[in-house]
Order: structure tokens, then sequence, then C-alpha cells
């Protein structure tokens, strides 16, 4: 059964199941997300994708799309609340783009292009948080992860192996490597997973690969994220 | 030719590489058409020390690394109606900031005594050199700053586009080509 809101003003069709994000972008309409991803559940959590549905705030990637519904998620209000949001991310962990390897491909740093973010605005954490470049075909580097979650997905639930999970609550929560001696070489993980794809950050870095496309000629280097069809993988 | 006064301009580099500073002058010819609107005070491309009392407009390249670093960061503040944070290392530390987890004495060790290669090697201590800080920190963790100009560096572009912004007394914005952090 087909129907259809407003997101903007835009007549958006849907059908019944749909959340918003999906009908939007169906449509074709950008809505900024960080832990959405269009092949797994959502995870609700980086409320990147909040827009105001009748007046009132609702992550997009979960609320179902109804007949009638009035979205709004371009304004100046919404945005600045998820720049707010994203300048957050960017103070909590250590994102020095000119250094990273996923530059230019980076979710992260599109979304906060596609929102106009021109400083990080808050003090900076400067956590200290160690690398494991253990695997001899994957790095990780924590000190990029916004806790998305999506490598814990797709390893739960498209590899069936459980290679990582959230640890800790609040402030504290972070990324671990489901290994005893919490090294990804002591695990079964492998550049094939899925897991090894979603990260839509640095911190999950094939080795070897890393400038083989110079900065200025990567995906969002080309067009801005809102622009971009499948922002998903970039390397 | 404007017959309007010049507005003053003061640049300096704190804990940068003064790669910004040659974006700056990748405007190329446009800077004959920017000397019909402002004049250089302190700046590296004047030599001029310090800062007159009634700047317009400061430009910082670098963080803070030093105690050096942020009394001349205050002295712009007070002597600059609007500061501009020019680069990654201004905006969030950046390569100097990558020091940020490791504590400064491990850092000194290694460099001055346990790198190979050193013979009877010693932390400089002379009092003239300034105190570096415990970590580095982005210029807006101390003083007020106004306007951002992100890149590493920002191109000359972007640097151009910024600058007459706020000449033709625009809020400043970088689109899609001219916002980089890399």
């Amino acid at each position: 059964m087909s129907h259809t809101f407003t997101l903007d003003g835009k007549v958006i069709p849907f059908v019944d199941g749909q959340t918003i994000i999906q009908a939007a972008s169906a449509a074709g309409v950008f809505i900024p997300h960080l832990c959405y991803h269009p092949e797994f559940k959502p995870h609700g959590s980086c409320k990147l994708c909040t827009v105001k549905v009748n007046g009132r705030h609702t992550a997009s990637c979960t609320m179902r799309a109804a007949p009638g519904m009035v979205v709004e998620s371009e304004t100046e209000e919404i945005n600045a609340e998820r720049r707010a949001l994203t300048q957050m991310l960017f103070v909590e962990g250590n994102h020095f783009c000119p250094s990273c390897e996923k530059s230019g491909n980076c979710q992260l740093q599109a979304t906060a292009y596609h929102l106009g973010m021109m400083s990080p605005h808050y003090d900076h954490f400067f956590p200290n948080r160690a690398v494991d470049a253990s695997h001899p075909e994957v790095l990780l580097d924590f000190n990029r992860c916004i806790l998305c979650s999506l490598c814990v997905r797709a390893s739960r639930d498209v590899d069936g192996k459980n290679v990582f999970g959230l640890s800790g609550r609040g402030i504290k929560t972070h990324l671990i490597v489901n290994a005893k001696s919490g090294q990804l070489a002591d695990t079964d993980f492998t550049l094939d997973d899925k897991a090894a794809q979603v990260c839509p950050v640095g911190v999950i870095l094939k080795k070897r690969r890393g400038f083989a496309v110079p900065i200025g000629e990567r995906k969002f280097d080309k067009a801005p994220i809102s622009e971009t069809a499948d922002t998903t993988e970039g390397r | 030719m404007t017959d309007k006064k010049k507005l003053k301009v003061a640049t300096t580099s704190l804990a940068g590489c003064f790669g910004c500073h040659m974006s700056f002058l990748d405007i190329d010819e446009r800077l004959f058409t920017l000397l019909e609107h402002i004049e250089f005070d302190r700046s590296p491309l004047t030599d001029i020390k310090t800062c007159s009392p009634d700047c317009d407009i400061g430009i910082i390249e670098g963080g803070l690394c030093n105690a050096e670093n942020v009394h001349v960061l205050r002295e712009f503040r007070k002597n600059c109606k609007i500061l501009i944070a020019m680069g990654a290392c201004a905006i969030n530390g950046g390569l100097p900031a990558q020091r940020n987890h490791l504590p400064l004495t491990t850092i000194l060790e290694e460099v001055y005594h346990t790198s190979p290669g050193l013979a009877n090697g010693m932390i400089p201590n002379d009092p003239e050199l300034p105190l570096p800080l415990n970590q580095v920190h982005p210029i807006h963790e101390v003083v007020k700053i106004d306007y951002f100009i992100p890149g590493c560096p920002p191109s000359g572009d972007a640097i151009w586009k910024v600058l007459t912004d706020l000449l033709a007394g625009k809020e400043p914005t970088l689109e899609h080509g001219l916002m980089h952090y890399d």
C-alpha cells in the first residue's frame, strides 16, 4: 500500500514499514546520518538523522513513516543541532584529518562539510587510545571511533563472528575486540568480512592501501555527501 | 582605489609550519586587490614585531605548544577586533597535538637523551627558550576566535573567500571544494 508524507515541503512516497530515512533515501533526498546503514537494522544512537515530525524531534532512522506526516530536516535549527553533535564527536576522539588515510572518504568529515562545520567549537579531550596493528591485513585506529556500532552489527549479524563489541557506559563507552588478548590478530576476522567494509570513519583500515588514491581525488572530494548516492563505502 | 581607511591586518604563525602563510601567498595577484583594502601590521610579511593597538583583523596560524605562543595569541586578541584561526593546527592542534597522549618528559628524554646517535645530550634549559606546554591546544580553547578557515593548509582560494566575505560585511562561508580539513 503506497502513501505519502512531506519532507521539507516535498511529497515523499513510502510503503508500509519503511522508516522516514528509508523513504527519503528512495526518493533521492539526503538526511545526514552516521550510524544508519541501509543494510542493517537501525541503531538510533548518533542522532544525526534527527528530524522534526509534526513539530517533535525524532530519529528518522527508527521512526516509521506514516501518511500525512509533516517532516522538517534541512532547517537552520536542526542543522545547528546536528553540527553541535558532530563537533562533539570531533573533540571526543582524535580526528586529525590531514594524517588520516580515510580523509576524503570519511562520512564524519563529509557530514561536517555538509553541515558547514568551520571549527570543533568545544574543548578537545585528546584521549589516549592505542592502535591495534596486530592483524596482518587490517589496522584498527581507535582514536577515530564514533561508536556507530556498524562493525559490531556487521560482524554479529552478517559475518556471524562477533569480533567487535561496545563496552563500558556513557562517556566511557569504547570499542573492543572480542579476544582474550583484545587483539584483532587473535580473532577469525578477515578482509572479506562485512565488518571490514562498513566503518564510516578511519578506524578499520586495510593495510598497504593508505594513499593509493591521492587526497583531493576521493569520493567526497568529487561531490558532497548530499549528492553521493552510496555514502557507505569509500575505499 | 577606495577612499575608505584601509583595514589593518596582523598575522602570525604559532605552533605551525608556515604552510598556511605560504597558502595565503597563493592568492597570487589578488594580493594587489587585497592591498587596496588592507595594510599589513605585525606579520612575518612585514617583520613588524608587535601589534598596533588598533588592528582590525588578526590571522593566526598554528596552535599553542609553548608559553610564548599563548603570550602572542593574547597580544593578538587584545589588539585585533576580529581574530581568524587559519588552518588545522590553529583549529584543533593539528600535527603538533599528536604528541598530546605522551608525557612531555618522555618526549624530551627521547629527543635529547635516548634516541640513537645522541651523545651526552642535554635537555635545553636556556631561560630565553619558552617553556613547552604539557599539551598542544587549539587557540579557541584560550581566547575567543571569531572565524575559522579549516584546511591543511586551507587553499589560497579558501583564504581569499573568507577575507573577501569579511571585507564585504558578510558571514564567511566555504562551499564544497573550498571546505577541506585535509
